[in-house]
């Protein structure tokens, strides 16, 4: 079970988020992280999630959400509709993720992108060593069974803010059970970066 | 055995029609009007001191006010009566449900066959053109009545989505939340060429008589096939597949044009049926209705303009009839708008009756929106705890 390394990464998501602001999470699953947002910080959510399950039990939370997809959920909102987009373990598993994060940062002024390390050490030992496709915490799947499409490691991230000209305006790096500090590209499992290409007001 | 009990148990019991008649004149959409007019209603559960918990229930276009109970002697329940009673759907133990029958009916309401206070007589063709927004209008004067400022929720299927959307449209601020099931912003041109070959075979039928039938029955055979029509379009291919697939009648064609096969007995026996409850000229009338209807292009909430109303838009995948991307168009009208919706499209093969049979699923997203609607959160603790 990853359930101690989502709690951490939906921990550090949810002290990021300013109470009662706009927040549109970007496959919500079953509103694990919006809950606690709408509950204890006010925050006007609504989700977009693709399974039918998930739908019933956000609404069973009181939560507003889309039966949707990711990629084509967003082109409606005009400008700036939210404060937080929010793009949680769910970038890996979209195919025009440029796309996507473009509109994010269309329609939102912060965009939250959570995603697992695929340069994490234990990764990097089982194709260097064993010669095979990683399973970690974070990458839980075997090969054939994945829903993810994308597979990218922090270095990968970065590189594409910086060619997309986007700011990183904070980034978090996640262990197994805490914050990592020290060559996150290895020893992070996951990682979250608040990005944004609008400016922001100084103080 | 239990189960008949347990129907009991949670059914609303004996119910009975209401008539409101308000006086003076309806001005309508096509600038002429009508009046005195009649709408026929039913209540279930009670409404609160603060008149906070009513739910106005709107119906489809063959529909009626009984939604929920029974007939005092009788055992017709309502056309909604898995979804609206005691911890149902719409939870009478809580709710206040009132459920409006439309003006252009046959079913109590004001319509074709009304007697017109200038002649004496049925209506019949001097029945005004009505449109969603007159029906919605009719039905504000009945709120007004029953003494409540603002409904808790509007919701139906279908026509009864249409309102639901209408309402909003002319009276935001009186609808807390809406519920438009397996409906549309505006009727499409396969949706109007439906409803005119239906108008055209009820006009076909020289039993008709221009409208002036009422000395002499309706038009059976045209109505029959009207409604032989409908319920085409009600149904999916996989629904028609596993209620008849090829099965026949008897155990030998025919070699005759007698009902050979199951579907084609269910399709003449449904609409020998409806000849008997519904009138054609109300057929007519409230198909020319929804096909009038369109509020695409900012009509639902005006270019600027901010509403609280929240909203729950269910579809259903084998709807073919009102099919999903028209409740995605909802869906993105209130995108633009920012306004609180949640949508679902469920999975079903019932096609466009999904909304009288998926009791299930529609129960739990029901239940739990109205609740949120009604209550809001529970603040219960902090994140982590």
């Amino acid at each position: 079970m990853e359930t101690e390394n989502i709690h951490l990464d939906h921990q550090v998501i949810f002290s990021i988020i300013e109470p009662a602001s706009r927040v549109l999470d970007l496959g919500c699953g079953e509103g694990e992280l919006l809950y606690p947002l709408v509950r204890d910080k006010h925050v006007r959510a609504q989700g977009i999630e693709l399974d039918d399950k998930s739908i019933q039990e956000c609404v069973k939370k009181g939560l507003s959400v889309f039966h949707d997809d990711i990629e084509s959920g967003l082109r409606e909102y005009p400008d700036n509709s939210f404060d937080y987009v929010i793009l949680n373990q769910s970038m890996q598993q979209v195919k025009k993720v440029d796309g996507v994060i473009q509109e994010s940062l269309r329609i939102g002024t912060k965009v939250i992108v959570g995603f697992p390390n695929f340069a994490y050490i234990k990764s990097r030992f089982s194709l260097f060593l064993h010669g095979k496709s990683p399973v970690t915490k974070s990458l839980p799947y075997l090969w054939y069974d994945t829903p993810n499409v994308r597979f990218l490691s922090i270095t990968d991230f970065k590189t594409f803010c910086a060619e997309k000209k986007i700011r990183i305006v904070e980034a978090h790096y996640l262990g197994e059970k805490e914050v990592v500090r020290f060559l996150p590209n290895l020893f992070a499992l996951n990682a979250i970066f608040v990005l944004t290409n609008k400016m922001m007001r100084q103080g | 055995m239990t189960k008949t009990k347990k129907e009991k148990n949670n059914s609303v019991g004996v119910v009975e029609t209401k008539l409101f008649t308000f006086a003076g004149q309806l001005n309508l959409v096509s600038g002429e009007k009508l009046g005195p007019v009649t709408l026929a209603y039913e209540t279930y559960g009670s409404l609160n001191k603060d008149k906070s918990n009513a739910i106005l229930v709107l119906h489809a276009l063959s529909g009626d006010a009984h939604a929920a109970g029974v007939y005092a002697g009788g055992d017709d329940t309502g056309w909604w009566n898995e979804m609206i009673g005691p911890e149902k759907a719409f939870d009478t133990n809580r709710y206040f449900i009132v459920c409006s029958n439309v003006i252009g009916g046959c079913k109590g309401s004001t319509g074709p066959s009304s007697i017109n206070p200038a002649t004496g007589k049925p209506y019949a063709l001097d029945f005004p053109f009505i449109t969603v927004a007159d029906m919605v209008e009719a039905q504000r004067h009945l709120i007004d009545h029953l003494g409540i400022d603002q409904l808790l929720c509007v919701a139906g299927g279908s026509m009864g989505g249409m309102q639901v959307l209408q309402w909003v449209a002319s009276y935001p601020e009186r609808v807390r939340s809406a519920i438009p099931i397996a409906s549309t912003l505006k009727h499409s041109p396969q949706q109007i060429a439906f409803n005119e070959v239906i108008r055209q075979s009820i006009m076909a039928d020289p039993a008709w008589r221009e409208g002036n039938y009422y000395e002499y029955g309706q038009p059976e055979k045209g109505l029959s096939v009207a409604r032989m029509i409908g319920h085409i379009t009600f149904m999916s291919d996989q629904s028609m597949e596993e209620k008849f697939s090829r099965r026949l009648k008897s155990d030998h064609f025919s070699f005759g044009f007698d009902a050979d096969f199951e579907v084609e007995g269910y399709l003449r026996y449904r609409g020998a049926n409806f000849v008997k409850r519904f009138d054609a000229n109300s057929y007519l009338y409230i198909t020319k209705a929804i096909d009038y209807f369109d509020l695409s292009g900012g009509k639902l909430i005006p270019h600027g303009k901010t509403i609280d109303t929240r909203f729950l838009i269910i579809s259903f995948k084998s709807d073919w009839l009102y099919p999903p991307h028209q409740s995605q168009d909802i869906v993105r009208a209130l995108k633009r708008r920012h306004v609180d919706a949640t949508y679902c499209e469920l999975t079903t093969t019932y096609g466009h009756d999904a909304f009288l049979i998926e009791v299930e699923e529609q129960t739990t997203l029901i239940k739990h929106f109205l609740d949120k609607t009604f209550n809001g959160y529970l603040v219960t603790g902090h994140y982590g705890n």
